[in-house]
């Protein structure tokens, strides 16, 4: 049988306020173990809480700028859990009246547009750090608990259950973190945890519209574990039910190291979070006049600004769409533009050479060894024929490796193109000279072999004479 | 009876709670209780009354994104049951 699988993420990502969501502790990353603790966040008894008003601006600018209606009266739940991630036994979230729903992000797979419903977006609280005795969970005696993480501000994000394909998964979970980055309100750290994400999936026979029954992995950090987690359990799933088998409803989770979903049963025998309204917190009421407002501070977004690359530098959809999946990568791409050079030319550095020196380091565009101003400056040099691709090529590279103006490389190496006509003849003479053979090849209507001679020439030269001239030039000889 | 002795069994494993055997019937008792009552309030007409999400009348009560000092790390841990390095060490988690 041929099956489909009905995919749905919440992504929790932590907010960059200073302070935690119910008090003042502090929100930094790495700190020794409980040290940013309070009575408040360990959940000591007779301590209120208070909301954090950054937090509720934050929210609400997700929430808009991830196409939501904002509830202009929200309050909150406390979800019952017993983990000792948290110390006060029950996790404080909102349930009934979330800060926003109803919305969506367009994604784009394989050049199809595909339109993700949000279904909303809600406060909550993060947890705490566990550190197990053993390797894992299962083979540890005891644990270790840090509370510093317990009180970070989160914002959850619940899609509908409406995508296909882990590929799909993947570009919705880009989109997202890429409209968080833009808007400013999470630092998108997936390494420290900053984002993360619990995919369900459930298989049904194509065609038909009954959900099959789903499982869940939780905390996964990364896009490439939400595409390989779902890639293993779809097929997995799938041959469960091709034995005749049936699918459990649980949590499994994503061993990164093996590459499989392993079944986790935790001492909770069902489910079930009984929400009740959280009386230490009163609720929130937000005007028209706040969220127009909130609206009003929203930059430009990721599919505006692809938009923007298409019609005004004329790049292709898909050169756009990387460019604009992350902010910085845009700032990056439009300051080189801004500084004269050719719209174009710079996707292809961006995107090319920079790229692959990025990744190969590992580093991220905000910390490349190659100013923005010094690749417009050795685009204009391509530009007006100061040096050529080829020898940009090796300019790039010692920009890469000493932040060198790249004018300044041009001039000490001597890499500057040759565009005299007498010096590139003298060349063009000596390797028609001495390549007879070739030579003969083109005359006698191999019209190849000048591509080799071309390269003789330019391998004499350095790599400096001009391609075009090159060209010209031995054309010319070869049909005197 | 509404309520069933697996129902409060249920509740009570959902609570953390241990439930000795001989109390069972008095829990048992309690409960439909309580559930009897509600049957009360259901018939109250609500239909002109608002939902209640505070019983105070209360709403927006914020606090600015300062940075507050925390606790001393020896005064966090005082009441812990058990500790080790700094951490609040729980007992095994899973089964
Ligand atoms: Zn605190």
């Amino acid at each position: 049988m041929e099956y489909e699988a009905v995919i749905g993420l919440e992504i929790h990502s932590e907010l960059k306020t200073k302070t935690k969501i119910f008090c003042g502790c502090k929100t930094t990353f790495g700190a020794p173990q409980n040290t940013h603790v309070c009575p408040v966040c360990l959940g000591l008894p007779g301590v209120l809480p208070v909301i954090n008003k950054k937090v509720v601006e934050f929210a609400i600018k997700a929430g808009i700028a991830l196409n939501c209606t904002i509830n202009k009266f929200s309050k909150f739940d406390r979800k019952n859990y017993y983990y000792p991630d948290l110390p006060k036994n029950f996790q404080t979230s909102q349930f009934d009246l979330p800060i926003a729903e109803h919305g969506y992000v367009d994604i784009e797979v394989d050049g199809k547009p595909k339109r993700i419903r949000i279904t909303r977006v809600h406060m909550e609280e993060d947890a705490g750090k566990l550190v197990h005795s053993g390797n894992t969970i299962k083979d540890s005696s005891s644990s270790n608990v840090d509370y510093n993480r317990t009180g970070v501000p989160l914002i959850e994000i619940v899609s509908e259950p409406d995508m296909r394909t882990p590929e799909e998964a993947r570009a919705y979970m880009e989109k997202v973190k890429a409209i968080l980055e833009y808007i400013d309100v999470s630092n998108c750290k997936m390494e420290e945890g900053n984002l993360r994400a619990d995919v369900n999936v459930s298989l049904r026979a194509k065609g038909t519209e009954k959900l099959g029954t789903k499982a869940e992995m939780k905390n996964l950090n990364s896009f490439k574990m939400v595409e390989n987690a779902l890639t293993y359990e779809i097929d997995r799933q799938e041959e469960v039910l091709e034995d005749g088998g049936h699918i459990v409803q649980e949590t499994r989770t994503w061993d990164d190291g093996k590459g499989i979903t392993i079944s986790m049963r935790t001492k909770e025998q069902a489910q079930d979070y009984r929400y009740m309204p959280e009386p230490d917190l009163v609720p929130i009421v937000t005007t028209d006049e706040q969220i127009e407002a909130i609206k009003k501070t929203l930059p430009e977004l990721p599919d505006a600004r692809k938009n923007r690359l298409i019609k005004e530098c004329g790049l292709s959809s898909y050169d756009a769409g990387m460019i604009t999946n992350s902010r910085a990568m845009a700032e990056y791409f439009d300051e080189v533009v801004n500084k004269g050079a050719d719209p174009k030319l710079a996707a292809n550095w961006i995107m090319g050479d920079l790229s692959k020196q990025l990744n190969a380091e590992d580093k991220t565009i905000e910390d490349s060894p190659v100013a923005a101003a010094d690749l417009a400056k050795m685009i204009k040099l391509i530009e007006n024929g100061t040096i050529s691709s080829k020898i940009a090529k090796k300019v790039f590279g010692e920009m890469w490796k000493t932040s060198t103006d790249p004018e300044i490389i041009v001039k000490e190496k001597g890499l500057v193109q040759i565009t005299d006509t007498g010096a590139i003849e003298k060349i063009v003479n000596e390797v028609i000279s001495s390549n007879p053979k070739p030579v003969a090849d083109y005359k006698n209507g191999n019209a190849k072999s000048i591509g080799f001679l071309v390269g003789q020439v330019m391998k004499a030269s350095k790599g400096k004479a001009n391609p075009g001239m090159v060209n010209k030039l031995l054309k010319e000889k070869l049909t005197q | 009876m509404k309520v069933s002795k697996k129902d409060v069994e249920n509740v009570a494993v959902l609570s953390r709670l241990k439930i000795a055997d001989d109390k069972m019937d008095k829990y048992l008792e309690e409960f439909n209780n309580f559930l009897e009552y509600v049957d009360v309030l259901q018939k109250v007409d609500t239909e002109n009354v608002k939902p209640t999400a505070h019983v105070l009348p209360l709403q927006n009560v914020f606090r600015e994104d300062v940075i507050k000092p925390s606790l001393d790390r020896e005064k966090a841990l005082a009441n812990a049951p058990e500790k080790e390095n700094g951490y609040f060490k729980v007992p095994r988690i899973i089964e």
